[in-house]
């Protein structure tokens, strides 16, 4: 091979224009991440804008009566319908019950509509339903009204569920995203990522074998244990989709702080670190559908840290970073190696590298 | 997690770190090719724990990044057609071509689907006859042997409905125009140890040789890195120019040869576009003839299509080590992931990426 020299070597600029399409909408504005903040800023808000709604909590709370009323709504659309540790059914419960707990409710009532895809095995939906009633029962809450709809085929994917919840939120707690202080502590009830590594093992094009169960749980009676050490935890979130990362990034931007992590207390299984290596995924940023983050003033820390411990759900729970006044609006965490790096909000869903 | 816990040890790294600050008596520039290396000195700060006499460049090894625009605009136009099911990379899915890209294809509903191997697009192409199956494949060497087993699986059963929309480079022909530039500022290489996992050390000697330049084939791992520029360091001091191999758990003198064997089986040499470089000679590879009935190239008559490309962005001169992410005006400002202007910025192991994911606080600051 000749060597060459500069002059034959030509060295293009080659940058594409950037093109803000935003005439549609991508699988990546229901991730969880910056795209669906976006959506939720640009469509959603300015609609129906309302004092209850400016909270942007994962529930609304209102006044009726003198008795302060939680109320949340998701909608479930995961693929496969069953997976390991759980189900549609199952998770369906818990999603709603754990939005309702975040706001540190008590969660008393749901509903659940179903949108069914013309063909759908009645086998399946009895199973769902039956697990949806199954953890409903465990959960404490009764579904007390709902609705069915059918679509034709090709025009749904099988099963959507969405679940509506309302709870009590109890006098003296008062949880929000915009409560975080300088020197608050960050604590995460367990093992990160096992959801969405269980769901991505078992997706289509990509199975491998593994032994990671879905952590799907409802979250109520650990934030009740949690609420009985001191009222006043500043804000819950379960990091569901977008991971730890996006949880801890809204956190920071409504609070208007940073927040540090330390990467070696990050509690992961060492299936899921193992996939995620394989897979060149971050765990910071896979779904969990069992775990909660809770700021807490840096005085009682401890006590709730240890109520966390002696709670079944908590077992694994550890301090994992530090609210800070400086980086305003951004996550950061120290490495291993005493270093201080970002962790971003991502734009989209968390793609799989190539190498 | 064994073969990874060891080479994050914080005490073994700032022991290298120490050791390559007491051997380091002039200012260095050293280029780690790969960007999954960049990704690593990145998300760890290893730059941080050098001295400031030694300075990291970051090469063009992002095989998203440097895929071409044409390429890039051939796949969404394929994928819009409704014959075809498109397989690809998961990271390729974001990168920007001309008008769109392919996850906005796939909203407008194209029928695109991610693989971990291509052999998967393979199995794709089997479960769905009716449909002609385009897998576009990109990379660097590294890819490539898997890449060439899927058009000789999909040959050897006679698919007709499989094809491949191959833009492949190599790692040495663009180590060869990078030293060959009379800009360039490299003084020691990193080379990419998955690369050579593949191919082994041997085509490094001629450019130690023709350049006398050292080349540490290195790992990915925070320690291994660190090892490798130590390995660089001392070489450069002691003025010499030798190809030396940190990477030895995976890398050996001769490569995989049965992964070698299918490549030369499958691909030849081929000049090839670099996305935000250029044109280098015999820097890529193609499906050789035997395989034309596997080239969606010719299968689906897709011509020779040039995409003027406004230039905006410093994307040429990060890819070279020439100038810093952070040194572009639009960095963080009007380039962004979700945005990006240029190659770097597209993938999550480009320079830019890497930069802003990981850096954007200090740069701030």
């Amino acid at each position: 091979m000749s060597t060459k020299s500069n002059a034959e070597l030509k060295f293009e600029l080659s940058c594409p224009a950037p093109f803000a399409a935003k005439d549609t909408i991508l699988l990546g504005h229901g991730s969880g991440g910056k795209l669906s903040a976006e959506l939720i800023r640009d469509i959603f808000l300015p609609a129906f804008q309302n004092p209850v709604l400016a909270r942007l909590d994962d529930q609304a709370i209102v006044n009726v009566n003198g008795q302060r009323l939680a109320i949340t709504t998701d909608s479930f659309v995961v693929k496969p319908l069953f997976f390991s540790g759980g189900d549609i059914g199952s998770l369906a419960v818990h999603g709603t019950v754990n939005d309702l707990a975040m706001g540190g409710a008590t969660p008393l009532f749901l509903t659940a509509a179903f949108i069914i895809e013309e063909g759908f095995s009645m086998d399946d939906l009895r199973r769902v339903v039956n697990s949806l009633r199954q953890a409903a029962a465990d959960a404490g809450v009764q579904v007390v009204t709902g609705d069915t709809k059918v679509v034709e085929k090709g025009k749904g994917d099988g099963l959507f569920i969405n679940t509506t919840g309302i709870g009590l939120v109890p006098e003296g707690v008062e949880l929000s995203a915009d409560r975080a202080r300088p020197g608050d502590k960050v604590l995460l009830s367990g093992s990160i990522g096992d959801h969405g590594i269980a769901i991505l093992a078992q997706r289509e094009g990509l199975e491998f074998e593994s032994k990671i169960q879905s952590d799907s749980a409802a979250l109520h009676t650990l934030v009740a244990a949690m609420l009985g050490v001191i009222c006043d935890i500043r804000c819950m979130r379960d990091p569901t989709r977008g991971g730890v990362s996006s949880t801890l990034n809204e956190i920071a931007e409504r609070s208007r702080v940073g927040i540090e992590l330390e990467e070696s207390s990050l509690p992961i299984h060492e299936e899921v670190r193992g996939a995620c290596e394989l897979l060149g995924l971050d765990p910071l940023y896979v779904a969990n559908e069992g775990k909660l983050i809770a700021i807490v003033a840096p005085e009682a820390a401890d006590a709730v840290l240890e109520a966390m411990r002696r709670h079944p759900l908590g077992a694994e729970a550890q301090i994992i970073g530090t609210v800070k006044q400086e980086n305003l609006g951004l996550v950061t965490m120290r490495t291993p190696l005493g270093t201080t790096r970002i962790v971003d909000m991502l734009a989209g869903d968390q793609l799989p590298r190539i190498c | 997690m064994k073969y990874l816990d060891e080479y994050r040890d914080h005490r073994i790294a700032h022991a290298l770190a120490d050791e390559i600050a007491a051997c380091t008596t002039r200012p260095w520039v050293l280029m780690e090719i790969c960007g999954g290396q960049t990704h690593t000195i990145m998300r760890y700060g290893l730059d941080e724990l050098l001295p400031r006499s030694v300075e990291l460049v970051h090469g063009p090894g992002c095989p998203v990044c440097v895929t071409p625009l044409e390429t890039v605009d051939k796949a969404i136009a394929l994928a819009l057609r409704p014959d075809v099911i498109l397989v690809s990379y998961g990271d390729m899915l974001r990168v920007p071509g001309s008008a769109s890209d392919l996850l906005r294809a796939k909203a407008q509903g194209a029928d695109v689907r991610i693989a971990y191997s291509p052999t998967e697009a393979v199995k794709i192409a089997r479960a769905n006859p009716d449909h002609k199956v385009v897998f576009l494949a990109i990379g660097f060497e590294t890819t490539a042997p898997a890449n060439a087993m899927a058009a000789w699986q999909a040959r050897r059963e006679g698919l007709t409905n499989f094809s491949m929309l191959v833009s492949h480079v190599l790692v040495p022909p663009a180590i060869r125009a990078l030293m060959a530039s009379q800009i360039n500022r490299v003084q020691g290489f990193i080379a990419p140890g998955h690369v050579c996992t593949v191919m082994g050390c041997r085509e490094y000697e001629g450019l130690v040789r023709d350049f006398r330049i050292p080349i540490v084939v290195g790992g990915f791992e925070p320690v291994d890195i660190l090892e490798a520029i130590l390995m660089l360091i001392r070489q450069l001091e002691a003025g010499e120019a030798r190809l030396e191999n940190q990477y030895v758990r995976s890398v050996s003198y001769e490569g995989n040869l049965p992964a070698q064997q299918i490549m030369a089986e499958v691909f030849e040499v081929a000049d090839q576009k670099w996305r935000g470089i250029g044109a280098i000679p015999r820097s890529g590879l193609r499906l050789r003839e035997e395989y034309a009935d596997y080239d969606a190239n010719l299968v689906f008559d897709l011509g020779e299509l040039t995409v003027n490309e406004p230039a905006e962005c410093l994307s040429a001169q990060v890819l070279q080590g020439l100038k810093k992410p952070t040194d572009c005006p639009a960095f963080g400002m009007r380039c962004t992931p979700e945005n990006p202007l240029g190659a770097p910025m597209v993938s999550s192991e480009g320079a830019c990426a890497a930069y802003y994911h990981y850096r954007r606080h200090s740069v701030a600051s």
